[in-house]
């Protein structure tokens, strides 16, 4: 009976340490990564203002959020940044659709190399970057309320008797639903609408979708205004999981592209693997097991270290690590992707 | 307007807008603007050799002068004695395992033929020499740290003057690079930014947290002077009398009790100054040589060859030009160049701070210089870093007043008013991006385009 505790004990801190972060974070770095996969499929060039567009999201749809606030408005145990979202949503698809117009189509039309086009990307991120600092400031927000748990340890231990307690936050909760409703969405989206169809053939072979009469202005009006919907999405997720900072959006743009490079650029489903992989990899890589262990081995052989792969500190290298083995050893990713 | 006139022309405005900043703020301001404008035309130097000449993109910049930088610390600074005798025999065979397994895993990888068994053999021979490598480096570390860790707690350096770091950083970097090199520029373009964006990254997570090479976040400061301290200056007979002499003019107008108190100020800030004039000289010297070396290069047969690579490399390996070798020949040396320039601004700085390596800072705005001045052209990526770096400096006071100017008919004390100041020096990332997307669309070549020679 202990050893059976014991292992329910050693499963239940793999859940509340692994598992549950693992599968949110992965979740916002899918939907992040879905975004930059589509840039890349359809636009082909690397979109270097991914992250600061999701923080852009974020930080409208925070300013509706405390505009709501102080107007009383709640939305009972869900965070009132749910309310806000649309906004949010709009404003960045008209922000995407105002870069496209002033900066990339002129490139498109020139047929630019996809390089020309990465580079100008930086410029945006750089123009967005200042507008964001200019706006709410380089420092920590926090915008999230309602309930903080659906799953609080100390109801757990209660509940199952067990020494450890699994805690599940309304924002993990949220992240995995949304995150699985939203990818439902856009593939029925790209497999069964008209237009879903039409951006797929324009990834697949350009001059072909042009033959058959494929509208390449309103494929790419069609894939900014998916982009700005999971960017914002995705953004707002990640800051009501952890906090609004536009520096961590700006670094949170590696692990997204290898997540999508790992995945297999250009082709979604790849992206979300990718998401979850690189999630994955970077939890359980700097987890330290020494806890499990001592659940699971007889008493007296308790390891005596962390047993740490890597130090915490590393976790964003885990990710590029995997990133270049990847490009290196399978370059066109897990799942097939393009190779542009 | 030929190039040559319309190069003075840029140049000479450089010059004035430095003059401004002097006469308007001071002229240590403005010194030390254009010192750390000569270690930005290096570094951007050090891109067009990769971007301009060869079409190769590094996105990793922040890397290569972090590099130079860990260099500058590791040969200044005075070796820890007792942390080597801490630790040496455990580290060493660490990194002698860590080295045997990456030779062993390469020669697995390239020596037998593609197949479930080799996998198995690498995967084994990696756990294996990780495993190894960390069960001799985690003690030999922990030894290392808890010598005296507030103040060193790390192995020190090797004790020597600190400029030789810069040939030295440039070497490191070049070396780095020759391993990056090796296992990314096969890539595509936009994979290998991605790539080289990941390894600067990587550069620096290892900087941050291994404190038994470059003491991590607890940063290791004040480092050794190539030029004499301003303290030393101020008490020194000839520079008094120096300063003295420059300032006759005004000193013999005053009364003698008035003019010991102005010649002491004059003192105080004559040493700065001449503290940052001697930086300058050097940073000239090294900028100067570079330079040089750089434009020589590129209108020899090799850079043609290069140029031929870049624009076109089927053809140019059609001509039995060796592509991959040369790209990984380019990317070394313009690596070596950012190393230089890292070297030289943990120097200046007197300092080495891994949390102060950003990519916005030392990545992006690197190559916001290359673009916007003209890349491919040595002169242009040399002049599009003193534009670039003089408005991302001045962008803040200007941007202030500029928001003070505009917001003066709001009430003091106006939130709206408040908050436009004081985020106003935010802008310049906006204006940043703003010009490089103006350059890119109406002069796609930079200021100072890529000029051929006709023969």
């Amino acid at each position: 009976m202990e050893a059976l505790t014991d292992l329910a004990n050693a499963i239940v801190l793999l859940l509340n340490f692994v598992l549950v972060p693992g599968l949110a974070y992965g979740s916002q770095l899918a939907l992040g990564a879905l975004g930059i996969t589509l840039v890349f499929g359809i636009l082909r060039f690397a979109n270097f203002a991914h992250g600061d567009t999701m923080a852009f999201g974020t930080m409208i749809t925070i300013l509706m959020t405390w505009w709501l606030q102080s107007m009383g408005v709640s939305f009972g145990p869900l965070p009132t940044a749910l309310l806000a979202l649309p906004v949010g949503i709009v404003v960045t698809i008209l922000m995407l659709i105002l870069t496209d117009r002033m900066v990339y189509r002129h490139y498109r039309r020139q047929k630019a190399v996809p390089v020309i086009l990465m580079i100008a990307s930086m410029g945006v991120m750089f123009m967005m970057n200042g507008i964001i600092r200019f706006i709410i400031g380089p420092n920590d927000q926090r915008f999230a309320d309602g309930e903080r748990f659906i799953m609080r340890a100390r109801d757990f231990k209660e509940w199952t008797g067990l020494s450890e307690g699994l805690t599940i936050k309304t924002s993990q909760g949220l992240t995995i639903v949304l995150a699985i409703i939203l990818v439902a969405a856009l593939f029925w989206f790209l497999q069964k609408t008209r237009t879903g169809k039409a951006m797929r053939a324009y990834s697949d072979n350009e001059d072909l979708a042009l033959l058959s009469g494929v509208n390449p202005e309103r494929v790419v009006l069609v894939t900014w205004i998916l982009v700005a919907t999971l960017a914002t999405i995705a953004g707002t997720l990640y800051g009501l999981d952890k906090s609004f900072k536009p520096f961590t959006y700006l670094s949170m743009l590696l692990p997204m592209f290898a997540a999508a490079i790992v995945g297999g650029v250009g082709n979604p489903i790849g992206a979300i693997v990718g998401g979850y992989v690189i999630a994955f990899s970077e939890v359980t890589i700097t987890y330290a097991y020494k806890k499990v262990f001592v659940y699971l081995l007889p008493s007296g052989l308790e390891p005596n270290g962390l047993l740490q792969l890597l130090s915490t500190d590393y976790k964003f290298a885990v990710s590029f690590i995997i990133l270049v083995l990847v490009l290196l050893v399978k370059p066109t990713g897990i799942l097939k992707g393009k190779v542009i | 307007m030929n190039s040559d006139k319309k190069t003075t022309l840029w140049f000479g405005l450089v010059v004035v807008l430095l003059m401004i900043i002097g006469f308007s703020q001071s002229w240590s301001v403005s010194l030390g603007i254009m010192n750390l404008c000569l270690i930005s035309a290096i570094m951007a130097l050090g891109v067009n050799i990769q971007w301009g000449y060869a079409g190769l993109i590094n996105v990793g910049v922040m890397g290569f002068s972090a590099l130079g930088g860990m260099t500058a610390v590791l040969v200044s600074q005075q070796p820890v004695v007792e942390a080597w005798q801490a630790g040496w025999g455990k580290l060493l065979l660490a990194v002698l395992f860590f080295t045997a397994t990456v030779i062993l895993a390469t020669l697995c990888y390239q020596k037998i033929v593609a197949s479930k068994q080799r996998n198995i053999m690498m995967a084994a021979i990696l756990i294996l020499g990780l495993g190894l490598t960390r069960y001799f480096l985690d003690p030999a570390t922990t030894a290392i740290e808890a010598v005296d860790s507030a103040s060193t707690g790390y192995l020190g350096g090797m004790n020597l003057p600190i400029i030789t770091s810069w040939i030295i950083g440039g070497f490191v970097a070049a070396g780095v690079a020759w391993l990056v090199g090796k296992v990314a520029l096969g890539l595509r373009a936009d994979y290998l930014a991605i790539a080289t964006l990941g390894i600067s990254e990587i550069i620096l997570a290892i900087m941050k947290n291994e404190d038994w090479l470059t003491r991590g976040v607890k940063n290791v400061t004040g480092l050794p002077r190539p030029v004499p301290y301003e303290v030393n200056l101020q008490s020194n007979d000839w520079f008094i009398q120096l300063i003295q002499w420059w300032h006759s003019g005004s000193l013999n107008l005053l009364h003698a009790a008035d003019a010991q108190v102005a010649l002491k100020q004059f003192i105080i800030e004559g040493s700065s100054i001449f503290v940052k004039l001697c930086y300058t000289g050097l940073f000239s010297t090294v900028l100067i040589i570079i330079l040089l070396l750089s434009v020589k290069a590129l209108n020899s047969p090799w850079g043609r060859m290069m140029r031929a690579i870049r624009d076109n490399e089927v053809a140019a390996g059609a001509m039995g030009k060796d592509v991959i070798a040369r790209h990984l020949q380019v990317f070394i040396l313009g690596s070596a160049v950012i190393g230089i320039a890292g070297a030289m601004l943990i120097t200046l700085d007197g300092q080495f701070t891994p949390t102060s390596f950003r990519p916005i800072r030392y990545t992006f705005l690197i190559w916001v210089m290359v673009i916007v001045g003209g890349s491919g052209n040595n002169m242009g990526a040399v002049l599009g870093s003193f534009l670039i770096w003089i408005v991302w400096i001045e962008a803040e006071p200007v941007g202030v007043w500029l928001m003070q100017f505009s917001t003066s008919g709001m009430a003091d004390g106006n939130i709206v008013k408040l908050h436009l100041i004081e985020n106003a020096q935010h802008m310049r990332l906006f204006f940043m991006g703003f010009v490089l997307l103006l350059v890119m669309r109406f002069s796609p070549g930079g200021i100072l385009p890529e000029t051929i020679r006709k023969r």
